[in-house]
């Protein structure tokens, strides 16, 4: 005799009745938890700006934000004016740092969109920051970051994280390894012309002592992270020349 | 005491019928992710949880899954409990969840959890099969270990992220005396050959584990 289970109606039913249930959990689960993971990402936010202009817990090897009980306050104290740059026109936003990149990004492929370019001014002991947020792609999904820049256009400090690259390899590219390696180096080459910084897996330069030669050392086993990521600086840092043009000493 | 009448199905997976050298199950995340010792042990943590808690549940289920769809309903299982975790852990843990959110991905598609759901939970009680999955991971969690800490010893000379051979670069310890890392451990070829060494090794100490043809 056939079994109840093996009854196409039987198996049918059943699909509906999962996919209702399971459905109906995530669904309630996600949609209840959003203001508390929305808040989490929005504080992130907040840390990883504040990270890349050393605004951080640091001990010497670790990687540490502030507390996101102090952050809301670090971010008053330290950022002091945030800008958003379309073409010509810039104007003050102190909700600059929420503007979505993934989302400007899409819509700029519509050639008659001007994107909204957000950059955060930051002040510490005298010293001004221009932070820029980037976004681009790595090996398996996003990469995303954030470079911190003085008046001389030398990179004072970056952070950077990712969706998916894979654990030991790519996914290193968040520890202080490589990315304390970004502090001072140049993104202008020697004739002032704009070049980004490279990831170079062949520049004979592991402690990283040459810092205008507009590279740094690769990750070993992570070369399309990090080709995706020197690609993610070039192209972000690109579209803002023109406003870092204009305070450049 | 069924207990010990049980204790089989843990100790079995641990070593002669171990999910990645014998059933070789699994063997996609190990060599994606033994780069690193750490990450190595966080996986085996995650896959633990996901096994045991989605043997429990299949195997509740196992009177009343059609056959016809039955390897859709153990993927929509894992992948609900997974996304449950994660959804959870962002809400309420962030910084865990940052860490563990690559593996998410790599945990839905480990064949391991696909197979002992089909080999075991569809087939036995929720108890035995809690201690199949608790069992299998616990094997996948050696071999894991294993690979994790000779790729990250030999590959970056370090544990855990914390060196132990010298700094290659000041060229103190070991590399003082000329030894260099093998940056090739790093890449996921050097961990099929270790996949591979530890199947040898296994098999020539028991050789009833070889099969005859």
């Amino acid at each position: 005799m056939e079994k109840r289970t093996d009854k196409n109606s039987y198996t049918i039913v059943f699909a509906i009745i999962m996919v209702i249930v399971v459905g109906a959990i995530l669904a309630f689960l996600a949609s209840s938890l959003k203001p508390n993971i929305d808040e989490n990402k929005r504080l992130e936010k907040q840390q990883n700006i504040l990270y890349a202009m050393g605004v951080n817990d640091n001990d010497e090897k670790s990687v540490a934000m502030v507390s996101t009980d102090r952050v809301a306050a670090e971010f008053e104290k330290y950022i002091t004016k945030q800008i958003v740059i379309e073409g010509e026109n810039i104007t003050e936003d102190d909700a600059a740092y929420m503007i979505d990149l993934k989302k400007e990004t899409a819509k700029a492929k519509d050639a008659s969109y001007t994107r909204r370019l957000p950059l955060f001014i930051g002040e510490k002991d005298g010293k001004t920051y221009y932070i820029i947020p980037m976004r681009g792609k790595g090996l398996w999904d996003a990469v995303w970051g954030y470079i911190a820049l003085d008046e001389n256009l030398v990179s004072q400090g970056v952070f950077f994280d990712h969706k998916g690259e894979t654990p030991g390899l790519g996914a290193n590219i968040n520890q202080r390894f490589f990315m304390d390696d970004f502090t001072g180096e140049h993104i202008l080459d020697e004739s002032g012309n704009f070049a980004g910084i490279a990831i170079s897996k062949s520049n004979a330069d592991p402690k990283n002592e040459r810092k205008t030669d507009n590279t740094v050392d690769a990750i070993a086993g992570a070369t399309i992270t990090g080709d995706g990521l020197a690609a993610m600086i070039r192209k972000d840092l690109r579209m803002y020349m023109p406003y870092l043009q204009t305070i450049k000493k | 005491m069924g207990l010990f009448k049980d204790s089989k199905l843990i100790t079995d997976p641990l070593a002669d019928n171990n999910p990645i050298t014998i059933q070789v199950l699994g063997i996609c995340s190990a060599l994606a992710i033994t780069a690193e010792l750490e990450a190595s042990i966080v996986m085996s943590i995650a896959v633990l949880f996901v096994l045991g808690v989605g043997n429990v549940v299949v195997s509740l289920m196992r009177n009343i899954i059609p056959s016809k769809i039955r390897i859709i309903v153990q993927l929509i299982v894992v992948a609900t409990l997974v996304i449950i975790v994660d959804l959870v852990l962002k809400a309420f843990a962030y910084e865990l969840s940052k860490t563990l959110s690559v593996f998410v991905g790599l945990i839905i598609t480990n064949c391991i959890i696909m197979g002992r759901f089909e080999a075991f939970a569809l087939a036995n009680g929720p108890w035995k099969s809690f201690l199949d999955g608790i069992g299998n991971s616990l094997g996948y969690a050696v071999i894991l270990i294993i690979v994790g800490f000779f790729r990250e010893l030999l590959g970056s000379g370090t544990l855990l992220g914390i060196p132990v051979l010298g700094d290659p670069i000041e060229k103190t310890g070991v590399y003082a005396y000329g030894y260099e890392n093998n940056g090739f451990m790093l890449l996921a070829p050097m961990a099929l050959i270790t996949v591979g060494i530890i199947i040898w090794v296994q098999r020539n100490r028991n050789t009833a584990l070889i099969e005859d043809h």
